[in-house]
């Protein structure tokens, strides 16, 4: 089956029905996508599917046919925005990690080209379907204002009525 | 036990008419749109059929419109579209707000409202709004369409009236007369199973349902009747009680659903009435 993947068309032999989530670590070794909870719940195995965000435990490979799936691998030009998850401490296990990023992204991206910090409930919004068992959030919501421009000592007390 | 997926038969069908015919002679086959509830069945080996067929990529069963007296809603409309949507943002603003209660951005971006409905799942968010709103179901199989009124679409439990060979294609949405209101409340705001959710139109008449509280959802006709004739929200409370019938379960005790129930259509009122300081 012929699909998009980071970029390459890419063609896979994989039953239809497998998950996504597993074509893409098993058959395609990319390991980035990772599973936490195999319902829909934490957000660890997000990838874009034609540029929307999905759980890709819930996604049959079938469906993919001939759409543009992204990965954690394939996500380039995000510096910031990892630099700020290594200085903020926005990561500690890493499972949530990659479905953070991805999620986190396009946040980034519009908020710098708007020359502006996201608020936090815009933050939390954006990640309301990402589970992190590890870093009780904080420093996640300050790694990613961290990443749009504010200082890391005021960042995460970014709240409404400033952003 | 996790079902082992690589086994099961999918069928990929690429127009309505490809799918109705497969469906017509293989009713067993489950539509597959946008699997987040059958995925999550899946994964826990609570589903047991084995031929499935993907409607997801069926362009006849997508999109938004309305004319002078109706919204149509194509069955493989996601949450997200629906939040995006600006003919849903003027004329059922109720169903924005629900959808954005679903699930995170992930989830929005795949679930359908035709998956929603067909799921039938007592807590299904949307079922109070189609509920009210006073809906039709559009199903369509080899031999014909016909219109489904919402109200009587569920036989029971999880039970809907589809025959095999059906699908939903659509629902078409009486614009619905006066103040919209929907609220769900339950443990977490973006992935909670809701303990109760209420949606409200309040017009010349009134009209109320209850989801999560019923084996399906429930128009609370006692009620409606009290406050479309002038009663007081007191009054209103205690016939609610005639009206629905909270169980417990896992998630919630029935006195302590019924209590958030009869709070729930309280706050309804409060902020529908106009003109308040
Ligand atoms: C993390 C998470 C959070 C959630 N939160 C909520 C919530 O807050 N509120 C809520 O109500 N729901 C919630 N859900 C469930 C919600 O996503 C689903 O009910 C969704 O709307 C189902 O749509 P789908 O397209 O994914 O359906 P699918 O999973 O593809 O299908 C569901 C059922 O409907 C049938 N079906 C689908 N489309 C049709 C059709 N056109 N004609 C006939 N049969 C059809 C399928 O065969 C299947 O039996 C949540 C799910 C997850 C994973
Ligand atoms: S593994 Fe897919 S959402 Fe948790
Ligand atoms: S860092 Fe461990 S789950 Fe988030």
């Amino acid at each position: 089956m012929l699909f998009t993947l980071n970029g390459k068309i890419t063609e896979v032999s994989a039953p239809s029905m497998k998950r996504l989530l597993d074509v893409l670590r098993e058959d395609c070794g990319l390991t980035g996508t990772k599973e936490g909870c195999g319902e829909g719940e934490c957000g660890a195995c997000t990838v874009l599917v034609d540029g929307l965000p999905i759980n890709s435990c819930l996604v049959p490979f079938g469906q993919v046919q001939n759409a543009d799936v992204k990965t954690i691998e394939g996500l380039i030009g995000h510096t910031d925005l990892q630099k700020a998850f290594v200085s903020e401490c926005g990561a500690q296990c890493g499972i949530c990690t990659p479905g953070m990023i991805l999620m986190a992204a396009p946040l980034v991206e519009r908020a710098q080209a708007e020359g502006r910090i996201p608020a936090l409930a815009e933050v939390q919004e954006t990640l309301a379907g990402n589970l992190c068992r590890c870093t009780g959030y904080v420093a996640i919501y300050r790694a990613i204002q961290t990443a749009c421009g504010a200082k890391s000592e005021q960042a995460s007390v970014i709240s409404g009525e400033n952003g | 036990m996790k079902t082992a997926l690589g086994n099961l038969d999918f069928a990929d069908a690429t127009t309505l008419s490809e799918a109705l015919t497969l469906l017509a002679s293989e009713p067993d086959r489950v539509p597959l749109a946008g699997c987040t509830d059958v995925y999550v069945g899946l994964n826990f080996g609570h589903i047991e059929k084995k031929r499935f067929v993907n409607i997801w990529s069926l362009s006849e069963l997508r999109g938004i419109s309305e004319n002078a007296d109706f919204l149509r809603i194509g069955a493989l409309t996601t949450y997200t579209e629906m939040i995006e949507s600006p003919i849903i943002a003027k004329f059922l603003p109720m169903m924005r707000d629900c959808a954005r209660l679903i699930g995170g951005c992930q989830v929005q971006n795949r679930g359908t409202v035709g998956g929603n409905i067909a799921n039938g799942s007592p807590a299904g968010d949307t079922l109070p709004i189609l509920a009210v709103a006073e809906a039709m179901i559009i199903a369509q199989s080899l031999s014909g369409t016909r219109k489904i009124p919402f109200l009587s679409f569920y036989a029971g439990y999880r039970k809907t009236v589809l025959l095999p060979g059906e699908l939903i294609v659509a629902i078409e949405i009486p614009k619905p007369p006066g103040a919209q209101w929907f609220r769900k409340v339950g443990t977490r705001a973006a992935n909670a199973i809701s303990k109760v959710v209420i949606a409200g139109l309040r017009g010349e008449t009134v009209r109320l349902a209850f989801g999560s509280v019923g084996p399906t959802v429930i128009r609370a006709r006692r009620t409606e009747a009290v406050l479309s004739s002038g009663g007081t929200i007191a009054q209103a409370r205690d016939a609610l009680a005639h009206d629905i019938h909270p169980i417990d379960d896992l998630r919630s005790t029935s006195r302590y659903r019924m209590q958030v129930a009869e709070n729930l259509l309280s706050a309804f009122w409060d902020s529908t009435t106009p003109n308040q300081s």
